[in-house]
């Protein structure tokens, strides 16, 4: 196929403070093929957020080389890192970081702003756009504060896409949801993967992890566990499961996507082991 | 970016926090406001006094008692230096450049006649002075020579007085008036002249024959000042070094004595007198400035804590692809479009005082396009000084760093 969209060689990163050395990372070689969609796990502490850092090219490696979609970013100046970062990335956060009192479609506009080369369709348009794919058609004009978790998260995801990004980088999308409404957000994103989209997420839950292809563990530092997912979990498919098992019988055409808060949904945990 | 966006986003983001950017831009406001009242007022004097000098009349040569400041003091003030009606008379015996010649004896009585009862400067003239003040007599007639020799009591009134005296549409002349309890006859009623520089009621006056005066009111010989009127204005030069040689012989001044009398032209008094007033407005002006500095560090502190309060923001935009630059021109723009919005309001709210100010008080205000132009442009300078070390503090956050502050 053609080149990957993640590949980097023996990257490492030093943290120095003051005396005190660590070492985040340590060695890492990792390769992410186009349309790939990656779990990067591992225990708090091992790196997680200093890899997705150096993807994301918020922090430049201490040593070892990146190339991202075809360019090497190792060595690029701050002003290069975030040309980069606005053409080829797309993060979405844990915390979602809406601009507070700033409707939706302003919020997913917000990346366009900032790119420096002309762009084909219009801001506003490519917002709309990208809104109508997360299912949130309907709520453009609302302020973060009048919409749900479910559906922060879904803005900041369209906010993510406006740009077309190379990578999605989700650094534990799911960790300030609800479990149904995190399984919504997984379906988002098979959803984009389907699409052709290239997603890495950092995740530590095994059931966020078992909806992508690929789990990717670090230990201290270093990969320590790289290994494709066998059947992927289908999100949509437990859903309406889901949606079955807890569907009210005097109310037969329950809608499932904006339910954020079911009264009790259990997941099947633990996908692979 | 572009800039019309810069400019949008920073209004959005003002506007979210309204309260406190209308707090903020205040500082600014009062600082352009306190600057354009002040300088309005002071353009205004000197505007009046720029005019009033203009109607002192044509050629004008001033004689007053004392030196020129040397060093910065004046010296001889004493009796010594006082100028006399001698001194006017010998000018007037002597000169051979100068058109007129009148002294003026300046004292302050109450004076009674048709109704009322008014106290009002008297100034013991010649009769010369109506020429050299260029000052028309509008009812009556002006002193003549057997009114000066004969040191009759004649006397006339200034339009105020003859207002406050007799009303608005009598006509004094011809009636009788007593100053301090001599009585005279009004004999004319001067033209109109209207205010001097510093509010004065240039028409709130009454003249006398000096000789009179000299006699019948002050029983003093000492003159306030001598005016005098050369030919032409080309003249005016040699008719002052003439004048002050006639003095010097008059006073018996010795030639290693300095002048104990100053002898100035229109425009030497002219700059005299603006000189006064300008440094008058630059005073104002920069006690003004310094409110709007003050404005200014109000400015900067509330963007700090702005920059603060944002940093997950500021973390954001850059994971987005924001530049350091980017992040810079928005919170510089933050900025100036406080100190500018301040500016304006400032600008309405001096201009708005300094009308009102004029109404009730009769000052003359002025407000010139380039003191407009210098307060906005000054508010300006106030954002960007006092917003760039918090703009430059937000554009060099980490962006990682900033994500994760809470
Ligand atoms: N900015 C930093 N300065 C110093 N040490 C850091 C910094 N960021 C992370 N570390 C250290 O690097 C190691 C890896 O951290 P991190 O990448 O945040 O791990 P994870 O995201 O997997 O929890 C940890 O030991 C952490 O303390
Ligand atoms: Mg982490």
């Amino acid at each position: 196929m053609d080149t990957p969209v993640v590949q980097t060689n023996a990257l490492t990163r030093t943290y120095i403070m003051g005396r005190n050395r660590v070492d985040a990372l340590r060695g890492v070689d990792l390769c992410v093929r186009r349309g790939e969609m990656v779990s990067i796990m591992g225990a708090s502490g091992s790196g997680k957020s200093t890899l997705m850092n150096l993807l994301g090219c918020l922090d430049r490696p201490s040593t070892g080389a990146y190339n991202l979609d075809g360019v090497e970013v190792a060595n690029l100046s701050k002003n290069e890192l975030a040309e980069v970062r606005s053409r080829k990335i797309g993060f979405v956060f844990q915390g979602f970081h809406l601009l507070p009192r700033t409707s939706a479609l302003e919020n997913v506009e917000l990346p366009l702003l900032y790119r420096r080369d002309s762009l084909t369709t219009p801001p506003r348009e490519a917002a709309k756009a990208a809104l109508q794919r997360v299912g949130l058609g309907d709520r453009m004009d609302h302020d973060p504060s009048e919409l749900s978790g479910g559906q922060q998260q879904r803005v900041a995801i369209a906010r993510a896409l406006v740009t077309s990004p190379a990578l999605l980088l989700a650094d534990e999308p799911t960790g300030n949801l609800d479990s149904r409404t995190s399984v919504e957000i997984m379906a988002l994103f098979q959803e984009l993967h389907a699409a052709g989209l290239t997603v890495i997420l950092v995740t530590h839950e095994p059931e966020i992890a078992r909806y992508t292809e690929r789990i990717v563990e670090l230990r201290d530092g270093l990969i320590v566990r790289d290994v494709p997912v066998e059947d992927p979990a289908r999100a949509t498919h437990d859903l309406k499961e889901a949606a079955h098992a807890t569907q009210d019988p005097n109310n037969p055409t329950h809608a499932t996507r904006d339910l954020d808060h079911p009264p009790s949904l259990v997941l099947a945990a633990g996908g692979e082991s | 970016m572009t800039w019309h966006r810069l400019l949008g986003m920073a209004l959005r983001s003002l506007i979210r926090n309204r309260l406190r950017a209308a707090l903020t831009t205040l500082g600014v406001v009062i600082g352009v406001g306190a600057v354009i009242v002040m300088v309005a007022i002071g353009e205004g004097a000197q505007r009046v006094i720029e005019q009033q000098i203009e109607n002192l009349g044509t050629n004008l040569i001033v004689v007053t008692p004392g030196s020129t400041t040397v060093g910065g003091a004046r010296q001889g003030a004493g009796s010594a230096s006082r100028l006399t009606t001698e001194d006017a008379e010998f000018l007037q015996r002597e000169t051979q450049l100068l058109a007129h010649v009148s002294p003026v004896i300046a004292t302050f009585s109450q004076i009674v006649g048709g109704d009322g009862n008014w106290r009002a400067p008297i100034s013991g003239v010649d009769v010369d002075y109506f020429e050299i003040r260029d000052w028309e007599i509008a009812e009556g007639r002006a002193f003549d020579a057997s009114d000066l020799q004969g040191k009759r009591k004649v006397a006339i009134l200034g339009s105020t007085v003859a207002s406050q005296l007799f009303g608005d549409d009598s006509d004094p002349v011809g009636a009788s008036v007593r100053i301090r309890n001599v009585p005279f006859e009004v004999i004319g009623v001067l033209a109109e002249k209207g205010q001097t520089a510093d509010g004065g009621d240039q028409d709130d006056v009454v003249l006398a024959p000096y000789t009179t005066v000299q006699t019948r009111l002050s029983g003093r010989q000492f003159v306030a000042q001598i005016l005098g009127s050369a030919y032409s204005a080309e003249e005016v030069g040699e008719a002052q070094e003439e004048v002050a040689l006639l003095l010097r012989e008059s006073r018996q001044l010795g030639s290693w004595e300095e002048d104990d009398f100053t002898v100035r032209n229109q425009t030497q008094i002219a700059e005299a007198a603006a000189g006064t007033t300008e440094t008058m407005t630059v005073l104002l002006a920069s006690i003004a400035g310094i409110s709007l500095v003050v404005g200014g560090i109000g400015i900067m502190n509330i963007m700090l804590v702005s920059v603060t309060e944002r940093t997950r923001e500021i973390g954001l935009r850059m994971a987005l692809g924001a530049r350091g630059s980017d992040v810079l021109s928005q919170f510089l723009i933050e900025s100036l479009v406080l100190s500018a919005a301040g500016g304006l309001l400032g600008l309405l709210l001096g201009a708005g005082s300094a009308f009102v100010l004029s109404l009730s008080t009769g000052w003359a205000v002025s407000l010139s396009v380039s003191t407009i132009l210098v307060a906005m442009g000054f508010a300006a300078v106030v954002g960007v000084v006092f917003g760039f070390y918090p703009a430059r503090r937000a554009a060099s956050l980490d962006p990682i760093a900033a994500l994760r502050f809470s």
